[in-house]
C-alpha cells in the first residue's frame, strides 16, 4: 500500500517537475526574441519553411473540407427546407472552428514533426553545443526565429483554410448542386459578424500557433540525442499538440461563443 | 534558395493570407454591407421585446438600415431598453413607429421602422415609446383559446335556461 | 632524468606560465555517480598538452567543465588566474569569446556551406563587412588546406575533410586556447597525420594553447609538450612529458600506452566461473 501511494507522490512531483522545466524553458524562449527579431531574415527563412511550405497541404484540405461540408450540411438542411443558409453554416463552421482546429492538426503534424526533427538532429550532432560554446545562443539563433515563425505562419494558414473551403463550398453548392448564389452570400453576409466569429478565430489559431510550435521545439530540444529519441519526440509532439489544442479549443469556445 | 527569393515568396504567403482575411471579411462576413462608423442611436422602449438579439438588423420597407446596439432592462419603468444604431443618411420622423417583427414564420426577429407623417426628425440620442411589442405566442395562445371559449360560451348560454326550466317543470 | 609522478603535481600546480589550471575537482553529473575525483591538472600558456586514457574516464567532461558548459562540483578551474563560473553567464561569453573548440566530428552547421560554417562566428562576434569576412574565411581554409573546398555543402565533404573545416571554424577568431575532442577519432592514418600536423602548427605559429583529448596515444605523442593519464575512477594516474610516461614502470600506465589487453585494466568482466555458466561440473 504505502509501495503505491510512494509510487503516485513520486509520480506527481515527477509531474510538477516536468511543469516547472517547461515553464523555464518558455521563459527562456520568450526571452530569446527579441534577439532573432534584430535579424529579420532569420524570422523571415523560418515563415518559408513552416508556413510557405505547409500550403499546399493547407489549401488542399480546406478545399476538401469545404466541398464535404458543403455536401453534407445541403442533406441536413434540405429536410428543412433551409438549404438556402448552407453558406452560413459552412462559413461558422470554418471560421470559427475547422479553420483553426483542422489547420493546427495539420500543423503539429507537418511543420511540428519537421521542427522536433530538426531541433533534436541538430542537438544529436552536437551543433547546439558548438553554438553555445561559441558564445552564441542557440535559443536567439535556432529557436526564437523558429517560435515567431511558427506563431506568424498559423492564423495566416487558418485564414487560407476557412477562405479556400468557401470556395470550395461555392462550388459544390452553387455550381452542382445549384442552391442560388446570391442567397449563398447574402445570408452568409447577414450571419457572419467579422469581429465574433472571423476574428475569434483568427485569436484561436495564434493560440493554436503558440501551443503547437511550442511542444515541437521542447520536444526536439529535449529529445535524446539516437534515433529512436528523436522518433519519439516527433511522436509525442504530435500528440500533445493535438490534446492542447482541442483541450484549448474547448476552453476558447467556451469564452467566446457562449453568449449569443 | 537564395536570400531573395525567400524572401519574395514569404511576401506572397504573407499577402495571400492578407487576401483571404480581406475576402472572409468582405465577403463571407457582415463588413462590406454596414460600416458601423455613420449611424446615429436610438433609443426605444419595448414593453416586450421577445426573441430580439444585439445585432439584430433595423429595417423600413424590408430594407435594413440599421442594427440593435444593445438591449437592457429599465429598472423603473420595467420596460425593455433598446438602443438602435441607424444610418445616418436615413431620417425618421418623431411619430414614426417601432415594431418588433419576425422575419419569415420561424425567422430571426428585427426591428421594423413605419414612418410617421411629423415633420421633425428623429436625431441623436433621441427616445421614443412609440413602440408595438414583440407578439408573443402563449399571449396569442391564450387569447386564440378565450375567443374561442367566448363563442362557445354565447351559443351555449340560452341552451341551459331551457333546459333548467324544463326540468323545473 | 625525473620520474613521471602518479601523485598531484605540487609543483605544477602553482605553475607561473599556466593558462588554465584545474584544482582538485570533483564532478558528477547527477549526485549518483562521480565521474571526477579529486582531479588536479595544469595546461602551460602556448604549449600542448594531451588528456589520455579508456572511454568513460570523464575526459570529455573535463573539457566541458573547462569551457564552463556544467558548474564543478569542488574545486575551481581557474582560466589565466580568473575562476570560472559556470552560472555566470556574462563571465561565460567573455570566457568563450578565447576558446574555440573542435568536436568529436565536427559539429558542423549542416544547412550551411563550408564557407558559411566558418564565416559563422565572425558574421556572429564582429561587425566586419563581407570582404574582409571573405578574407578571413579563405585565410582560415587555407591555414587547413581546404580553400578550394570552400563552396561545398557539409552533405558533399568527407569526415576527415568535415573536422578540418571544424578546426577552421574554431580558430576563426584566434582564441588563446583550443580544445580538441577526440580530434583522431575515426580517421585514416593519412588524415590523422594531417590533423596532427595541422594541431601543432597552428598552436606553434598562433601562440595558443591547445588541450587535445584522445586515445591514441602515439599520434599524441608526436606532437604534444606534456601528457595526463587518467583512469576510469576518475583520476589522474600518471602525468608528464612522453618520453617520461613512455619510459613509466607504473603497470596501469604501461598497460596503456603499450596497448596491451590484458593489465591492471582487466580483459574479463566480472563474471561468475567459466565452469559454472557452461554447466560443466568442476
Amino acid at each position: 500500500m504505502t509501495v503505491l501511494v510512494a509510487r503516485l507522490g513520486r509520480g506527481a512531483i515527477e509531474l510538477l517537475r516536468i511543469f516547472g522545466h517547461h515553464a523555464t524553458f518558455f521563459v527562456d524562449l520568450i526571452r530569446a526574441c527579441p534577439a532573432a527579431l534584430r535579424r529579420p531574415y532569420l524570422v523571415v527563412a523560418q515563415i518559408h519553411a513552416i508556413g510557405n511550405l505547409s500550403l499546399v497541404i493547407i489549401v488542399a484540405s480546406g478545399l476538401a473540407v469545404g466541398f464535404v461540408l458543403a455536401l453534407q450540411m445541403y442533406y441536413a438542411l434540405v429536410t428543412y427546407g433551409a438549404s438556402e443558409s448552407l453558406g452560413l453554416i459552412v462559413n461558422l463552421s470554418l471560421t470559427r472552428e475547422l479553420g483553426p482546429v483542422v489547420t493546427a492538426l495539420l500543423f503539429a503534424g507537418r511543420a511540428g514533426t519537421s521542427l522536433t526533427a530538426e531541433i533534436g538532429l541538430m542537438k544529436a550532432g552536437e551543433q547546439l553545443a558548438a553554438m553555445d560554446m561559441m558564445a552564441i545562443d542557440p535559443k536567439s539563433r535556432v529557436l526564437a526565429p523558429r517560435f515567431i515563425g511558427g506563431i506568424v505562419s498559423m492564423p495566416i494558414l487558418a485564414i487560407l483554410f476557412s477562405a479556400v473551403g468557401i470556395m470550395g463550398a461555392y462550388v459544390v453548392a452553387v455550381l452542382l448542386i445549384g442552391v442560388d448564389a446570391g442567397n449563398f452570400w447574402s445570408i452568409m453576409q447577414s450571419g457572419v459578424d467579422v469581429k465574433r466569429d472571423v476574428g475569434n478565430g483568427i485569436v484561436k489559431s495564434i493560440v493554436f500557433g503558440f501551443i503547437c510550435t511550442f511542444v515541437a521545439l521542447y520536444q526536439g530540444y529535449e529529445a535524446e540525442a539516437t534515433p529512436e529519441g528523436v522518433a519519439h519526440g516527433t511522436t509525442r509532439t504530435v500528440v500533445i499538440a493535438s490534446l492542447g489544442v482541442l483541450m484549448m479549443d474547448f476552453v476558447l469556445t467556451a469564452l467566446m461563443f457562449s453568449t449569443p | 534558395m537564395g536570400k531573395k527569393s525567400v524572401e519574395t515568396l514569404v511576401g506572397i504567403f504573407v499577402l495571400l493570407g492578407m487576401l483571404g482575411l480581406v475576402f472572409l471579411a468582405l465577403k463571407a462576413a457582415n463588413l462590406g454591407t454596414f460600416s458601423s462608423g455613420d449611424t446615429y442611436a436610438v433609443t426605444a422602449y419595448f414593453d416586450n421585446i421577445g426573441a430580439l438579439k444585439v445585432r439584430a438588423p433595423v429595417r423600413s420597407a424590408g430594407v435594413t438600415v440599421g442594427r440593435v446596439a444593445s438591449i437592457r432592462l429599465d429598472p423603473k419603468l420595467y420596460q425593455g431598453v433598446v438602443q438602435l444604431e441607424i444610418q445616418r443618411d436615413v431620417q425618421f420622423p418623431t411619430d414614426s413607429s417601432f415594431r418588433i417583427l419576425t422575419s419569415g414564420l420561424l425567422g430571426d426577429q428585427y426591428v421594423g421602422v413605419e414612418p410617421g407623417a411629423q415633420e421633425k426628425m428623429l436625431a441623436a440620442g433621441d427616445q421614443t415609446k412609440q413602440t408595438q411589442s414583440a407578439v408573443v405566442l402563449e399571449s396569442l395562445i391564450s387569447q386564440f383559446l378565450f375567443n374561442k371559449a367566448a363563442d362557445a360560451g354565447a351559443t351555449a348560454a340560452p341552451a341551459p335556461a331551457p333546459a333548467a326550466s324544463g326540468a323545473k317543470k | 632524468m625525473s620520474e613521471a609522478s602518479p601523485a598531484a603535481p605540487e609543483a605544477e600546480r602553482s605553475h607561473p606560465d599556466a593558462l588554465i589550471e584545474v584544482d582538485h575537482v570533483v564532478f558528477g553529473y547527477d549526485s549518483g555517480r562521480t565521474i571526477l575525483n579529486d582531479v588536479t591538472l595544469s595546461f602551460g600558456r602556448g604549449k600542448v598538452t594531451a588528456i589520455l586514457g579508456g572511454s568513460g574516464c570523464g575526459k570529455t567532461t573535463l573539457l566541458r567543465l573547462i569551457g564552463g558548459v556544467y558548474p564543478v562540483g569542488q574545486g575551481e578551474i581557474r582560466f589565466g588566474g580568473q575562476v570560472i563560473d559556470a552560472r555566470n553567464a556574462e563571465q561565460l561569453f567573455a570566457l568563450r569569446r578565447r576558446l574555440g573548440m573542435l568536436f568529436q566530428f565536427g559539429a558542423l552547421f549542416t544547412d550551411l556551406s563550408v564557407f558559411e560554417n566558418v564565416a559563422f562566428p565572425l558574421r556572429e562576434h564582429t561587425d566586419l563587412d563581407e570582404t574582409m569576412i571573405r578574407d578571413i574565411v579563405l585565410m582560415k581554409l587555407n591555414a587547413v588546406g581546404l580553400r578550394g573546398a570552400a563552396w561545398l555543402r557539409i552533405s558533399e565533404i568527407s569526415g576527415g575533410m568535415a573536422r578540418r573545416v571544424a578546426l577552421a571554424r574554431a580558430i576563426a577568431l584566434d582564441p588563446e586556447l583550443i580544445l580538441y575532442d577526440e580530434p583522431f577519432a575515426g580517421l585514416d592514418p593519412i588524415s590523422m597525420g594531417v590533423a596532427a600536423n595541422l594541431i601543432r602548427t597552428l598552436n606553434d605559429t598562433t601562440g595558443a594553447t591547445s588541450i587535445l583529448v584522445s586515445h591514441d596515444v602515439e599520434e599524441c605523442f608526436s606532437i604534444c609538450d606534456y601528457a595526463y593519464l587518467m583512469s576510469s575512477q576518475g583520476k589522474v594516474v600518471a602525468h608528464g612529458k612522453p618520453n617520461q610516461l613512455a619510459e613509466s614502470e607504473d603497470p596501469e600506465v604501461r598497460q596503456f600506452i603499450r596497448g596491451e589487453p590484458d593489465g591492471p585494466i582487466r580483459f574479463h568482466y566480472p563474471a561468475p566461473p567459466l565452469a559454472e555458466d557452461f554447466g560443466v561440473r568442476a
